[in-house]
C-alpha cells in the first residue's frame, strides 16, 4: 500500500537547525581540519620513497586498542556507581565531591604521571612491562572518571522515577529495576561517555610516555617519536591517518550503539535526588564511591603532601615562593600571572565552546543526520596533539592581509582549547537534549510557541543544568590543557600547566616543591570553577 | 490557493502518513464540523496517533488537511491553531499549574491581567480552583490531565486533539472525567477529535465515532 | 531543510580544500616591518622587529630583553615551537616562508640536519664570544653560531655513598662493577635529550663496543625512565628527593641545587660527560638581516650570556660572562667531555636509537 499524492510537509519543529551547524563547523574547519590535513599532506609528500616501520606501527596500534579498551571499561565500572551516588542521592558534601571528581581531569599529565611513578616506585612489579601497563590503566581511570560522572550524572538525575517504581512494584529488586528500566534510558549517555573516555585513553601521550618509561608504544607516542625525534614526518603522517581511522571507527560504533537505543524521553525535569534511606542507604553510597575515592585520594594526597613537605617540616613555603612575585624558573612571569592567564583563557574557552556545543547538540538531536555532526566534532579528541600542534604552526601562524596575526592576538591558545573543549561540552549537552520528550516540544508548539520560543521556554529550563556542567568541564579542560598549548604558547606568557612543566625541568627541591604547589593551586582553581558551574542556582542565573 | 469556500470545519482528504517503509495512515478522508466531537477508535498501532500528529503538523503527510477550506499545508505547527492533549499531559515541569495554563496566552501576547482572568476561569471550569500555584509534580494523574486540557483550551483552538487523554487513569476517574470533558467541550463549542481505544468511552464523550485500523479510516 | 544541510556541508568541504591548497602555496610572513637591509659598508642603525623562533624551555629575564631593545631600537619577539624536535620540524616545514628571522635553541643532535637543509644564512658574528676559547672547542656547524652549552653527566648522591661506606664510581666502566648493582637510572634516548646525549657518549667512548657496554649495564640492574624529571625527581636518592637510585643521569649544572647548609650532597662524574651545544642562526628568508645579525650579536653579548646559567641552566660560551658563584664552587665543567660531530650524529642517530631500543628495552 502506498501513500498517494505529493508530500506536503509542514516544516519541522526547528527550521533553522542545520544553519546552527555552520559556526561550529567553520571553527573546527579552520582550527582543526586545516592544520591536521596540511601536516598529513606534507608528511605524505615526504613519505614517498622512504620505508616505513610497519611492524612498529602495527604493534603500537594493538597496544593502543588494548589499553584504551581496558581503561574505558574500568573507568565505567568505577565511574557509574560514583555518578549514581553523586547525582541520585542527596547528601551533604555531594556537590563538593562532584567538583572534586573533576580535579584529576585538569592536572597536567606530567605531574600526575610523576606522582603515580613516585607511588609505585618501590614495587618491583611496577618496573615490569605488565606492571607499567597496569599503572597506565590506573592513571587513565584517575583522569577519566570525571567524564563519566559529568556526562551520565545529570541525565541520571533527571530520569523519571515512576517507571522504576512501577518495575519495583511488579516485584523487581532495586538492582533489576535499575538494570531494566534506567539502564536503557541511560545508555545513550553512557555510550557517549564511554566513547569520549576511549578517545582520551587512545590519544593519551604524557601518561603512556612517563609511566611506560618510553618502552610502551601507542599510536600517539609513536607519532610524537617519529615526528619530533626521528623527524620522520612520513611515518608520523601515516600514523596520523591510522589514528584518525581508529578514532572514526570508534565513533561510528558508538553512534550505531546509541542509535539503536534512542533516549526514552524519561526526562521529567526536577532533579530526583533523594536522601539516602537509613544505614543501608548510606552504606550503598559509601560502597559506590569507594573505588573512585581510592583511585583519586591516593595520588591527590601524595601531591598535596609533597607540596607542603619542605626542608623545615610542614609548611606553605613553596606556595609563598610561588606568589612572591618573582620571576620563576627563569620565566619572565610569576605564578599569579600564569594562573590569571589560565583563568582568563578558561573563561573564554568555556563561553565559546559551550555556545558552539549547544549548536552542535541541537543539530545532532533534531536532524536525522545530525548525529554525524556530533561525531565530526568528537574527532579532535582522538587526534594526536602533535599533529594538530605542528599543523597549527604550519598553517595558523601566518599573517593575514591587513597585518592581523593570530599569534600576536594571543588567540591560538584559546582556539586550541576550544577545539578540545567543544566535543566534550557537546557530549554533555546532547544527552540532556535527547532526554527531553519531543512531545513536550510538540505541546508547546501547538500552544503557539515558535521553534525558538519552544527552545527558550521549554527546553532550556530542562537542560540548563547540563549546559552549566558543560561549561564547567570546558573550563576544566582549558585549565589543564598542556599538549597543544606547549606548541602555541608564547615564551614569557605561560599558562599554569606550562609553568609547572618548566618548574619540573629544573633541579632543586624548591622547584619540585613549587611544581607540586602550583599543581595544588591548579586543582583548587578547578574545584572553584566546577563548584560555580555545578551550582543549581548558577544554572538559574544563566536564564 | 487559499479560499474560504469549501465546508466549514476540519476536512481531511486522502491523508497519508508513512515512516520510512511503514504506512501508518493510508488515504484517510474525514470531515469534522465545527463544534463536533469525533472519536477515532481502533486497535493499538492502527494509526490513531499518527493521524493526530498529521493534523497537528508534527509529522509530514500526503494529501490535504484544510480548516474552513484553507489548506494547512506548509503552515507551521505553532500557527495552525490546533490544540493537542497527550495521554500523559506533557505539562511543563518547571512551571506552576497557572503558568502552564497561561503558556499559550503568553505566546499570543495577551496582557497579564487578561491572562490571569482566563486562567482563573479555566481553573474553575476544570475543577482545579486554588491549585494555580502548585508545581505539576504535586498533582495526581487526573488533576494533571485537567491542567493539560485547560492549557489547550485557554487559546481557544480551532481544533482540539485529544490523544488517549484518559487512558492512564483508573476506571472510575475515567468515567467521571470523561463526562466532565464532554460537558466542557460542548459548552465551549470546541471542534474536537478524540482518540481512544476504549469504545465505550468514545460513545460517551463523542457525537460521532469513526474507526481506524491498519491505517484505514472507516466510519462506524 | 535539505538545502540548508547541503549548503553547509558543501561550503565546509570547499573551505577546507581551499585552505589546504592555500597552505601549499607561499604564505605571507609573520615578521612585521622590514628593517634596513644590510648593504655592504652601511652603518645605518637596524630597525624594526626581529622574531626569534625558539623552543619551550627558553627563558630570559624581561629586563635583559628590554635593555637590548632600548639600546638597539629593535623590538624582539619570541615565538616558541614546542620542544627541540618540534623546533626543527617547524624550520623544515616552513622553509619556503619562514616564520621568524632568527632561530635559537637548535642543539648538536639536530644541528647538521638543519645546516644541510639550506635554511640558514651564514653569519660570522664579530662578537668576542664567537671566537672565545670555549667556542673554538665546540663542534661547529655551517650556518650556526654556538651560544651556550651544557655537559650531560652522571650525578651521584654523595650522602648515600658516605653512609654506605662505599667509594662513588668515577668512570663509565665503574658502572659495570657489581658493587654498584641496581644503582643506576638513566633516560631513554628516544624520548629524552640527555638520554640521547648519554647514548652518543657511550658510542663515542666505546666505539663499536657500545652494545656490549649497554648489555652489561642492563645486566647490572639498570633502570630506564622516559624523561629527566622522572629520573631526577623520582629516582634520585639525594636528600631532597628520597629516591632509590644514587647514580642518575643529569647535568654538570645540577649539583648547586642540591647544596644543603653550605655542603654539596651531590656531584657530577666529570669522566662521564657529553657536551651538548645550543646554536642560533639567521633564517634565509628574513627581510631584516641587519636586525637579525644584531640579535645574534646580542645573544653573544655578556648581558645575555650572564643570564644563561640562571635562566636556562646552561654555560655561556663567552669567556668574560659572569658565572654564579655556586656554579664555580659546585658545578665544574668536565675537562675532557666526550663529543661527536654534528654530521656524524645526524647520520647515525636514528639507527643508534633503534638498535639501543631493541637491545635495552627489547
Amino acid at each position: 500500500m502506498t501513500a498517494r499524492g505529493i508530500a506536503r510537509r509542514p516544516p519541522r519543529l526547528s527550521i533553522e537547525s542545520w544553519w546552527l551547524g555552520v559556526a561550529p563547523l567553520a571553527f573546527l574547519a579552520v582550527f582543526f581540519v586545516w592544520p591536521t590535513t596540511a601536516l598529513i599532506a606534507r608528511g605524505l609528500g615526504d613519505a614517498v620513497g622512504s620505508s616505513l616501520p610497519w611492524s612498529r606501527m602495527a604493534s603500537a596500534a594493538l597496544t593502543t586498542l588494548t589499553l584504551s579498551t581496558v581503561g574505558t571499561v574500568l573507568t565505567l565500572a568505577i565511574g557509574l556507581p560514583a555518578a549514581w551516588a553523586l547525582f541520585r542521592r542527596h547528601w551533604m558534601g555531594a556537590r563538593f565531591a562532584t567538583a572534586l571528581a573533576t580535579v584529576p581531569f585538569v592536572l597536567p599529565t606530567i605531574v600526575v604521571a610523576t606522582a603515580f611513578r613516585a607511588l609505585t616506585r618501590g614495587m618491583h612489579f611496577a618496573d615490569t612491562k605488565p606492571g607499567m601497563l597496569a599503572t597506565i590503566v590506573a592513571a587513565f581511570v584517575f583522569f577519566n572518571v570525571a567524564v563519566v560522572v559529568r556526562v551520565v550524572g545529570p541525565v541520571w538525575a533527571q530520569l523519571d522515577d515512576r517507571q522504576f517504581w512501577a518495575a519495583r512494584t511488579l516485584g523487581a529488586s532495586s538492582f533489576r529495576a535499575a538494570m531494566n528500566v534506567q539502564l536503557p534510558a541511560l545508555t545513550p549517555a553512557i555510550v557517549a561517555a564511554a566513547a569520549t573516555v576511549w578517545l582520551f585513553c587512545s590519544s593519551s601521550f604524557g601518561v603512556v610516555i612517563v609511566l611506560g618509561g618510553g618502552s610502551v608504544a601507542t599510536i600517539d607516542t609513536e607519532i610524537w617519536l617519529q615526528a619530533n625525534r626521528f623527524l620522520d614526518l612520513g611515518a608520523a603522517a601515516f600514523l596520523g591517518i591510522a589514528q584518525i581511522l581508529v578514532v572514526a571507527s570508534t565513533l561510528l560504533v558508538a553512534s550505531l550503539l546509541r542509535g539503536r537505543l534512542r533516549g526514552s524521553g524519561l526526562s521529567r525535569g526536577a532533579a530526583q535526588a533523594k536522601r539516602p534511606s537509613g544505614p543501608r542507604g548510606v552504606f550503598a553510597i559509601v560502597a559506590a564511591l569507594s573505588p573512585a575515592f581510592v583511585v583519586f585520594a591516593v595520588p591527590l594526597s601524595a601531591l598535596v603532601w609533597r607540596s607542603v613537605r619542605t626542608r623545615n617540616g610542614i609548611g606553605l613555603d613553596y606556595y609563598a615562593r610561588l606568589f612572591d612575585g618573582h620571576e620563576l624558573a627563569g620565566v619572565a612571569s610569576s605564578a599569579a600571572s600564569a594562573a590569571g592567564r589560565s583563568l582568563t583563557i578558561a573563561v573564554v574557552t568555556a563561553t565559546v565552546a559551550t555556545t558552539l556545543a549547544l549548536a552542535v547538540a541541537l543539530v545532532a538531536t533534531r536532524r536525522r543526520r545530525g548525529g554525524w555532526l556530533h561525531i565530526g566534532v568528537l574527532l579532535p579528541l582522538g587526534v594526536s596533539s602533535v599533529v594538530v600542534g605542528l599543523g597549527s604552526l604550519l598553517t595558523l601562524t601566518r599573517r593575514l592581509p591587513g597585518g592581523f596575526s593570530l599569534v600576536d592576538a594571543d588567540l591560538l591558545v584559546p582556539a586550541a582549547h576550544i577545539v578540545v573543549a567543544l566535543p566534550l561540552a557537546a557530549t554533555v549537552i546532547a544527552p540532556a537534549l535527547r532526554a527531553v520528550d519531543p512531545r513536550l516540544r510538540a505541546a508547546a508548539a501547538t500552544l503557539g510557541a515558535s521553534p525558538t520560543r519552544v527552545f527558550a521556554l521549554v527546553e532550556w529550563p530542562l537542560i540548563r543544568r547540563s549546559v552549566a556542567m558543560a561549561a564547567g568541564i570546558a573550563a576544566a579542560v582549558s585549565l589543564g590543557e598542556f599538549g597543544a598549548t606547549t606548541f602555541l604558547v608564547r615564551p614569557g606568557a605561560p599558562t599554569l600547566p606550562t609553568l609547572i612543566f618548566h618548574l619540573l625541568g629544573r633541579p632543586g627541591a624548591e622547584n619540585l616543591g613549587m611544581a607540586f604547589a602550583a599543581c595544588v593551586v591548579l586543582a583548587v582553581m578547578t574545584l572553584a570553577v566546577a563548584m560555580v558551574s555545578d551550582n543549581p542556582r548558577a544554572g538559574r542565573m544563566m536564564t | 490557493m487559499t479560499t474560504h469556500e469549501g465546508p466549514p470545519g476540519l476536512t481531511l482528504t486522502d491523508v497519508g502518513v508513512r515512516y520510512g517503509d511503514v504506512v501508518a495512515v493510508d488515504g484517510a478522508t474525514l470531515t469534522v464540523d465545527v463544534g463536533e466531537i469525533v472519536a477515532v477508535t481502533g486497535p493499538s498501532g492502527g494509526g490513531k496517533s499518527s493521524l493526530l500528529s498529521a493534523i497537528a503538523g508534527i509529522v509530514a503527510y500526503t494529501g490535504r488537511i484544510a480548516w474552513n477550506g484553507e489548506d494547512l499545508a506548509n503552515v507551521p505547527v505553532h500557527r495552525r491553531g490546533v490544540g493537542l492533549v497527550f495521554q500523559d499531559g506533557q505539562l511543563f515541569p518547571h512551571r506552576s499549574v497557572a503558568r502552564n495554563i497561561e503558556f499559550g496566552l503568553e505566546m499570543a501576547k495577551v496582557p497579564a491581567a487578561r491572562r490571569r482572568e482566563v486562567v482563573t476561569e479555566l481553573l474553575d471550569l476544570t475543577g482545579l480552583t486554588g491549585l494555580g500555584d502548585r508545581p505539576p509534580t504535586e498533582l495526581s494523574g487526573g488533576q494533571r490531565q485537567r491542567v493539560a486540557l485547560a492549557r489547550s483550551l485557554a487559546v481557544s483552538p480551532r481544533v482540539l486533539l485529544l490523544d488517549e487523554p484518559l487512558s492512564s487513569l483508573d476506571a472510575s476517574l475515567r468515567d467521571r472525567l470523561g463526562t466532565e470533558i464532554r460537558d466542557i467541550l460542548k459548552a465551549r463549542g470546541t471542534t474536537t477529535i478524540l482518540v481512544t481505544h476504549d469504545e465505550a468511552e468514545a460513545e460517551r464523550i463523542a457525537t460521532r465515532v469513526v474507526r481506524i485500523d491498519g491505517g484505514i479510516l472507516r466510519p462506524l | 531543510m535539505r538545502t540548508a544541510r547541503m549548503l553547509v556541508t558543501t561550503s565546509f568541504i570547499v573551505a577546507v580544500t581551499a585552505l589546504s591548497a592555500c597552505s601549499a602555496s607561499s604564505p605571507s610572513r609573520v615578521s612585521a616591518s622590514p628593517g634596513v637591509s644590510a648593504s655592504p659598508g652601511a652603518t645605518a642603525r637596524p630597525t624594526g622587529t626581529v622574531t626569534v623562533l625558539t623552543h619551550d624551555s627558553f627563558a630570559i629575564p624581561d629586563a635583559t630583553v628590554k635593555k637590548f631593545e632600548q639600546a638597539s631600537g629593535l623590538t624582539v619577539k619570541f615565538v616558541a615551537a614546542g620542544d627541540g624536535g618540534a623546533l626543527v620540524n617547524q624550520l623544515v616545514l616552513t622553509k619556503d616562508a619562514p616564520l621568524a628571522d632568527v632561530v635559537y635553541g637548535i642543539d648538536n643532535t639536530f644541528a647538521s640536519r638543519v645546516g644541510d637543509a639550506g635554511i640558514l644564512l651564514p653569519y660570522a658574528s664579530p662578537a668576542p664570544a664567537a671566537s672565545s676559547k670555549i667556542s673554538a672547542g665546540l663542534p661547529a656547524t655551517k650556518g650556526l653560531t654556538a651560544i651556550d652549552f651544557s655537559d650531560v653527566c652522571l650525578n651521584v648522591d654523595l650522602t648515600y655513598f658516605a653512609s654506605h661506606d662505599l667509594a662513588a664510581p668515577k668512570t663509565l666502566d665503574d658502572l659495570l662493577d657489581p658493587k654498584y648493582r641496581d644503582m643506576v637510572s638513566v633516560t631513554n634516548p628516544a624520548t629524552s635529550s640527555p638520554g640521547l646525549a648519554f647514548l652518543l657518549e657511550t658510542v663515542a667512548a666505546k666505539g663499536d663496543g657500545w652494545k656490549d657496554y649497554w648489555t652489561a649495564l642492563k645486566a647490572n640492574g639498570l633502570r630506564v625512565t622516559s624523561s629527566w624529571s622522572d629520573t631526577y625527581f623520582v629516582d634520585f636518592s639525594a636528600p631532597n628527593y628520597g629516591g632509590d637510585r644514587p647514580i642518575v643521569l643529569s647535568y654538570a649544572s645540577s649539583p648547586p641545587s642540591e647544596v644543603i647548609d653550605g655542603k654539596p650532597t651531590t656531584a657530577a662524574l666529570l669522566d662521564t660527560c657529553f657536551r651538548q651545544v645550543e646554536y642560533a642562526g639567521i633564517l634565509k628568508g628574513t627581510d631584516n638581516v641587519a636586525g637579525a645579525q644584531a640579535v645574534v650579536d646580542w645573544m653573544l653579548s655578556d648581558d645575555f650570556q650572564s643570564e644563561m646559567p640562571n635562566s636556562m641552566y646552561v654555560y655561556p660560551v663567552s669567556d668574560t660572562a659572569s658565572i654564579p658563584q655556586e656554579w664555580l664552587d659546585y658545578a665544574p665543567l668536565s675537562p675532557k667531555p666526550w663529543s661527536m660531530s654534528p654530521t656524524e650524529i645526524t647520520t647515525r642517530r636514528d639507527d643508534l636509537v633503534k638498535e639501543w631500543t631493541g637491545l635495552v628495552l627489547g
